[in-house]
């Protein structure tokens, strides 16, 4: 059965349109994260589901029934803020049943109810604290304890971990996917780090410009981008993209062969019947379907303008004949330096095209 | 540090140690010596030890003002901080309205005491005030707001309320303005109504607001003058005479200054001990409130 369902939702303030006609099903129990950069909407089609914005159009639905016209408290969602926004004044025991002393929950249950909360997120010793006395991942640890005490079918996350230092931040991440497994209820998060979203998520849902741009799990959400947004915002670092013209033109062949600017050409395993007739294609490579190898194997060369060292791997920024610029991968022992000109070997197999539309299209499924 | 170092130190504060010492200390110091004496205008000063303190302890109309001046306090301070509250609980928007209201509350508090006192006379002065001829247009007697002991205090009260509630209106709403919002978007997800909102949100985050103002207005109504002396004259029969009114009548009409500095020296303690009483209860075991 469909947990949360929304169907045809539009968001204006004032003259600027935030959401358009945004239409989305998630599974019952279903984790799900909104990726997008700042302004894409994603946050506006949070607090719609919470109750804390108005819609202008469509609606939201949660197990069959419709709470958008419900104010927050009566929808059954339970959120973290991003900056906790707990009570300053209110013990952690307080924050935790305040919301359950007001939908006048007995009072027996909520204890019951906050002590497995603590119990579980490690909070037991700090219920009588006030959240001034406390460090910024047990503040999170309580506005987790809240939202969970709740018992909601739906938790929204709304960017839980931007606030975390980069330790804390893999240690929350954890965390919250364990949580997720603890509990009975559908899960949205709000994130603009695709990391959290592709370790946390069961779909992703990539948001830019008022609209959803592609809805998938985290790995084909990576590897079969819609568009060229999704493949340049996903990954990292981001995707190659160079302008690219098919080369012949026999429409009998099955894969498309292309040109890129510098001359070399790339067979993809693209379906060339499925590439639009005339039109600008643009090329897209992630940087490990780039690699630097001897001149003999190479498909072209370029002049290397920066060295990045990541340990296990070396990251390369070249630019090509022409000066396209492109990201490329070596071995972590790599002896490239900046100046070289070394010979760069592209994967046409992992290779991606983009029309003129915008629009991704795929190698085919290994098999074919 | 070397002493060349110390002594560049103090050249830099120095400017503002005079002006503190010469305006704050050496009054306050000269205050307390010329309590202990019998000063008039124009002999100097003779110590005479406590017997100012006594004279006053025995004093019935020193003793009443004292007892004004409490009362005064308590009908103005605990009204005017829930006015002022719920003012700014009603102009906390972001609306021209608001805005507009927000400058109109305020407006009061830049009058001086002289134009208040003129027009709250022409509000409330029984023969031909506004308040008079209402009330004889509905056929009614007018209250003699001005000429009866009780309704006089209560004049004084309205006076000062109207005249002081712009300050404490815009220290609420900046207290308001630094509860985040969020806060407030947690508390519509947990259910909690406009009251509850009120009574455990907003009330405790504004509480050292509320202390604040209190305090303040504590330590100002407890020295309440200008209209006292301008709108009753501390009449009728004395039943308006505050403190201050006490000790300015004392000191400029009766010219006996160490009799009246004494009368100032107890006003001052009863400010400071009421005022760090009121800090003290209120704010215990409250520290930890400030962080989120």
């Amino acid at each position: 059965m469909a947990s949360l369902e929304l169907s045809n939702v539009s968001k204006k303030f004032g003259d600027t349109a935030v959401l358009d006609d945004v239409s989305l099903t998630m599974a019952e129990r279903e984790f799900v994260a909104f990726l997008g950069p700042s302004g894409s909407g994603k946050s506006t089609l949070l607090r719609i589901i919470a109750g804390l914005e108005t819609l202008d159009q469509g609606e939201v639905r949660l197990d069959g029934r419709r709470i958008d016209p419900l104010p927050p408290g009566e929808r059954g969602v339970a959120m973290v803020f991003q900056h906790y926004a707990l009570y300053p004044h209110m013990t952690v025991r307080d924050n935790m049943a305040f919301g359950l002393r007001n939908a006048k929950v007995p009072k027996a249950e909520i204890e019951a109810r906050v002590a497995e909360a603590a119990r579980v997120l490690e909070i037991e010793a700090h219920l009588d604290k006030k959240p001034g006395q406390m460090s910024g991942g047990q503040r999170q640890r309580v506005a987790i304890g809240r939202a969970i005490v709740k018992q909601p079918k739906l938790f929204l996350l709304d960017e839980p971990l931007s606030n975390l230092d980069a330790a804390l931040r893999m240690r929350t991440r954890v965390e919250l996917a364990q949580l997720r497994q603890r509990v009975d209820a559908a899960v949205i998060m709000v994130t603009h780090d695709q990391a959290e979203a592709m370790t946390l998520a069961d779909r992703i849902i990539v948001m830019n410009d008022r609209r959803i741009q592609q809805i998938g799990p985290p790995m084909e959400i990576y590897s079969r981008p819609a568009n060229v947004f999704v493949a340049r915002f996903v990954g990292s670092p981001a995707m190659n993209l160079a302008p690219a013209t098919l080369v012949g033109d026999d429409s009998s062949a099955r894969f498309a062969r292309v040109r890129l600017p510098d001359g070399a050409e790339v067979d993809t395993r693209v379906a060339r019947a499925a590439l639009p007739g005339g039109g600008a294609l643009q090329l897209g490579l992630r940087p490990e379907s780039v690699r630097v190898v001897h001149d003999g194997e190479a498909t072209t060369s370029a002049k290397v303008e920066l060295v990045e060292r990541l340990g296990e791997r070396t990251l390369i920024y070249a630019t090509l004949e022409g000066g396209q610029p492109v990201i490329a991968e070596d071995s972590g022992t790599s002896a490239v330096r900046i100046g070289d000109r070394v010979g760069l070997r592209i994967d046409g197999s992992a290779a991606h095209l983009f029309g003129p539309d915008g629009g991704g299209h795929h190698a085919e499924a290994a098999a074919a | 540090m070397t002493s060349r170092g110390r002594l560049g130190g103090f050249a830099f504060v120095a400017p503002f140690l005079f002006v503190y010492c010469f305006l704050l200390i050496y009054p306050l110091v000269n205050g307390i010596l010329l309590s202990f004496q019998h000063v008039d205008l124009f002999g100097g000063g003779r110590f005479i030890g406590l017997d100012n303190y006594a004279r006053l302890f025995a004093d019935d109309t020193f003793l009443r003002s004292i007892l004004t001046t409490f009362l005064l306090a308590l009908m103005i301070v605990p009204l005017l901080t829930m006015l002022a509250l719920a003012l700014a609980l009603a102009l906390n928007r972001a609306t021209r309205g608001a805005a507009i209201f927000r400058g109109v509350f305020f407006s009061s508090s830049v009058l001086s005491v002289t134009i208040v006192t003129l027009i709250w006379r022409f509000v409330l002065a029984p023969d031909a005030g506004l308040l008079g001829e209402t009330a004889q247009g509905f056929g009614a007697e007018p209250i003699p707001f001005l000429s009866h002991p009780t309704w006089s205090l209560w004049a004084l009260a309205i006076t000062t309320i109207w005249w002081s509630i712009g300050l404490p209106m815009m220290l609420f709403l900046a207290g308001l303005q630094q509860i985040p919002g969020d806060v407030y978007e947690a508390a519509a997800l947990d259910r909690a109504g406009r009251w509850t909102t009120l009574w455990r949100v907003t009330l405790p985050s504004l509480k050292r607001t509320v202390v604040l103002v209190v305090m303040l207005q504590t330590a100002a109504q407890l020295q309440i003058f200008g209209q006292a002396q301008l709108l009753t004259g501390g009449g009728p029969g004395g039943s308006t005479r505050t403190m201050v009114l006490f000790i300015f009548e004392t000191a400029f009409a009766r010219w006996e200054l160490g009799y009246a500095t004494a009368a100032a020296e107890i006003l001052f303690l009863l400010i400071v001990a009421l005022t760090l009483t009121q800090y003290v209860t209120t704010m215990r075991g409250s520290e930890d409130d400030g962080g989120r």
